[in-house]
C-alpha cells in the first residue's frame, strides 16, 4: 500500500537527523559536551582520566537518587524527602554496623528496608488518600529529617566495618583509579535505562505519567504501579545511602540536606519534563553529569563555589524554558 | 402478524437492565440490541442515561438488574477488563492516548508482545520490532496510512490520533467495538475520514456500536438506530424510515413509535408542534 493514496498520508515522518536532534537527551548532552570542551581549553587539568573519576564520585550520590526521582517525575510527582530518606538509611546502616548488634551485610539490608519502606508510605499516602506528592514527601522530609536526629543523637558514626566502605575502594582501570561505587552508580542508570526503555513496566510507567485515564483504560493498574514506583525510588535511595557512606567513610547526620534539589536539577537539566510522561534516567545521567564537571570546571577555574551555585541555577532554570517552548512547539 | 423472519443471533443482547444510583434511577429497564455485522447508532438527549447504559454494556458498570448476553450466552462482567477479555473494545471520547508514546506503544499498551526466548522470558524484554509491525499490518488493514509508526502521538492531527485509537480497538476486538462521540472533537474533514474507518470496520464484519450526538453522522453512517430516553430503549428504528427531524422529535418524547403496528409514529400533538414536527 502506497501513504500517498491513503486519507491520513499527508504526513511527513522525520528522518533520522531530525529525530536525533530531537531526542529529549540531545540537548543535554549537547550542552555536556559543550562544556567539557569548554573546561578542557580553559584549564589545563580538566581533560585527564583522573578527574573524570573524581567527577563520577562526586555526581554518584546526587546521581543516584536522582534515578528514583526520574521514576517519581515521570510520573509528573516530585520527591522533595530523598535526601533525607538517604540520610536516615545511612545512619542505620552506620549505627546497626558501627554498634556491632547486627552484621554489616544485614545492616545493609536492613537500611535498603528502612529507606523502601519510606518510599511505599510516600506512595500509599500518594495514591490512596490521595494527597499531592509535594505535600506527603514534603512531610515526610521532616520526619526522615527528625528520625536521623534522634536515632543519631547528632553523633556522627565513625568507626565502621570494611564492608560498608567498600564501595569507595578503587580499582585501576587504564591508568586510572575508579571506585566500585562509581561502577554500582553507573550500572544503577544501565539497568533502569533498559527497565524504563524495553519492558512493559516502563512503557506502563511513561503512559502514566502521560495521562493516567488513558492507562487506566488501557487496563494498566495505575495504583499499584504508582506505589511500587515510590518503593521502588525509596529502595534506591538505600543504595544512595550506601554510596554515601562508602564516599564519606562515616554515618553523618547532616549529610544530604540540599540533596533533594540537587537531584530535581540533575533530573531537569537531563531533559525530564517536570510534567511527567516523557524524559528518561539517561538523561538525568547526564544533567547530574552537567552539575558535576561545571562545578568541577569552575573549581579548576577558581571560580568561588557560590558562583558555582548560582551558574547552576540559571542553568536550570534554562532547562525548564527549553523544555517548555519544545512542548509548545509539539503541542 | 406478520410471519417470523428469521434474525440471526445478536451479539449483544440486554433485558430489562435497571441500575439505581441511591434515588436516581440511571437505568430504568432498558432493552439493548447488536445484530452482527451493524452500525448501531445510540442518541439521546443529555441525561437519558446513554452513557450509563454503554458503561453496563462495556463492563464498567454492573447492573443491579436485568440480562446481558454475548452471542447467546449469558454473561456477567466484572469491570472493564473482563470485558475487554471478552472482545468488547472502546473507543473513548477523549482518546485515552498517551501522547508522547508512537504509534505502535499506544496500540500495544497495557499488551505488549515480549520478545521470544529468554530475552522476553527472564529479562521481559519487549519486542518491539514485531510490535511496530503489526500496527503497521492494523493500520494498512483499515487503510489508515500513516508515514512512520515511530512518530509521538502528540505529532498527529486529531483525526489521526483518533484513527490510532480506532485501529487500536479494532485490533483486539473480538466481538464489538464501542465508539464513544468518536467525531465530537473533529473538524468536517477529520470527521468524514472517521465515519470512512468505521465503514471500513463494519465491512469487516466487525458490529459497531456508535454514540452520537451528530444527527447528519447517524444518518449518514448507522443501520439502526437505538432512541434512548429516560433511562430506557424508547425506539429502535432504521434511519430510512424516519426523517432526522421525526427522529429528534422521538428523542425529545414529542413523537412515539408504535413499534407493535410497524413503527409509526405516534404524536403527541401539541409537543409535536412545539418541537416543529407535523403530526401524521
Amino acid at each position: 500500500m502506497t501513504t500517498s493514496t491513503a486519507p491520513y498520508g499527508h504526513l511527513t515522518g522525520p528522518t533520522p537527523l531530525r529525530r536525533l536532534v530531537a531526542a529529549p537527551t540531545a540537548g543535554p548532552l549537547a550542552a555536556l559536551v559543550l562544556a567539557c570542551a569548554f573546561f578542557s581549553l580553559t584549564t589545563d587539568q580538566f581533560l585527564s582520566g583522573g578527574n573524570f573519576s573524581l567527577i563520577i564520585q562526586q555526581v554518584m550520590v546526587v546521581g543516584a537518587l536522582a534515578v528514583g526521582q526520574t521514576l517519581i517525575i515521570l510520573t509528573a510527582g516530585i520527591d522533595l524527602s530523598c535526601g533525607a530518606v538517604m540520610a536516615f538509611g545511612s545512619i542505620v546502616i552506620a549505627r546497626m554496623a558501627a554498634q556491632g548488634t547486627v552484621p554489616p551485610l544485614v545492616a545493609i539490608v536492613l537500611g535498603l528496608a528502612v529507606c523502601g519502606g519510606f518510599g511505599l508510605v510516600n506512595g500509599l499516602l500518594v495514591k490512596l488518600i490521595p494527597l499531592p506528592p509535594f505535600i506527603v514527601t514534603l512531610g515526610m522530609l521532616n520526619v526522615a529529617f527528625a528520625l536521623t536526629h534522634i536515632y543519631s543523637n547528632e553523633q556522627t558514626v565513625t568507626d565502621l566495618p570494611g564492608e560498608l566502605t567498600f564501595l569507595g575502594n578503587t580499582f585501576p582501570l587504564g591508568g586510572t583509579d575508579v571506585t566500585y561505587g562509581s561502577l554500582v552508580a553507573l550500572a544503577l542508570f544501565a539497568v533502569f535505562a533498559y527497565l524504563l526503555s524495553s519492558t512493559s513496566w516502563g512503557r506502563h510507567v511513561y503512559a502514566l505519567g502521560n495521562s493516567p485515564e488513558a492507562a487506566r483504560l488501557n487496563g494498566i493498574r495505575t495504583g499499584r504501579l504508582t506505589i511500587g514506583l515510590y518503593a521502588l525510588a525509596g529502595l534506591v535511595y538505600g543504595l544512595a545511602a550506601l554510596l554515601l557512606i562508602s564516599r564519606t567513610g562515616v554515618g553523618d547526620p547532616q549529610a544530604g540536606q540540599t540533596d533533594n534539589l540537587d537531584s530535581i536539577t540533575a533530573v531537569v537539566l537531563g531533559g525530564t519534563s517536570l510534567f511527567g510522561g516523557r524524559g528518561s534516567v539517561l538523561g538525568s545521567l547526564v544533567g547530574a553529569l552537567i552539575v558535576g564537571v561545571f562545578r568541577n570546571g569552575l573549581q579548576l577555574m577558581g571560580v568561588a563555589s557560590i558562583y558555582q551555585t548560582l551558574i547552576t541555577g540559571v542553568l536550570v532554570i534554562l532547562a525548564v524554558t527549553v523544555d517548555q517552548i519544545s512542548r509548545k512547539r509539539t503541542r | 402478524m406478520s410471519a417470523p423472519t428469521p434474525t440471526p443471533t445478536p451479539v449483544i443482547q440486554a433485558r430489562g437492565l435497571v441500575k439505581r444510583y441511591g434515588h436516581v434511577t440511571a437505568i430504568d429497564g432498558a432493552d439493548f440490541d447488536l445484530l452482527p455485522g451493524e452500525v448501531l447508532a445510540v442518541i439521546g438527549d443529555n441525561g437519558a442515561g446513554k452513557s450509563s447504559l454503554i458503561k453496563a454494556l462495556t463492563g464498567a458498570v454492573t447492573p443491579d438488574e436485568g440480562e446481558i448476553r454475548l452471542n447467546g450466552e449469558v454473561i456477567r462482567f466484572n469491570g472493564p477488563q473482563d470485558a475487554r477479555a471478552h472482545g468488547i473494545e472502546t473507543v473513548y471520547q477523549d482518546l485515552a492516548v498517551a501522547a508522547s508514546m508512537d504509534i505502535a506503544s499506544n496500540m500495544f499498551l497495557g499488551r505488549e508482545l515480549r520478545r521470544p526466548g529468554p530475552l522476553g522470558s527472564v529479562l521481559r524484554m519487549i519486542d518491539k520490532k514485531r510490535m511496530r509491525e503489526e500496527a503497521a499490518a492494523h493500520m494498512a488493514d483499515l487503510k489508515i496510512g500513516l508515514r512512520s509508526l515511530t512518530q509521538s502521538v502528540e505529532t498527529l492531527s486529531g483525526g489521526q490520533r483518533q484513527a490510532v485509537a480506532v485501529a487500536r480497538s479494532v485490533a483486539w476486538a473480538r466481538s464489538v467495538v464501542v465508539m464513544d462521540e468518536p467525531t465530537a472533537a473533529l473538524g468536517v474533514k477529520e470527521s468524514g475520514q472517521v465515519l470512512d474507518l468505521i465503514r471500513r470496520v463494519r465491512d469487516k464484519g466487525l458490529p459497531v456500536v456508535l454514540i452520537s450526538h451528530n444527527m447528519p453522522h447517524v444518518f449518514e453512517i448507522a443501520d439502526r438506530i437505538h432512541v434512548h430516553r429516560m433511562g430506557r430503549r424508547e425506539a429502535l428504528i432504521k434511519p430510512s424510515d424516519y426523517t432526522m427531524s421525526e427522529v429528534v422529535a422521538i428523542m425529545t418524547g414529542a413523537l412515539t413509535v408504535d413499534q407493535e403496528h410497524g413503527g409509526t409514529v405516534v404524536a403527541d400533538a401539541r409537543a409535536a408542534k412545539a418541537a416543529g414536527v407535523r403530526p401524521n
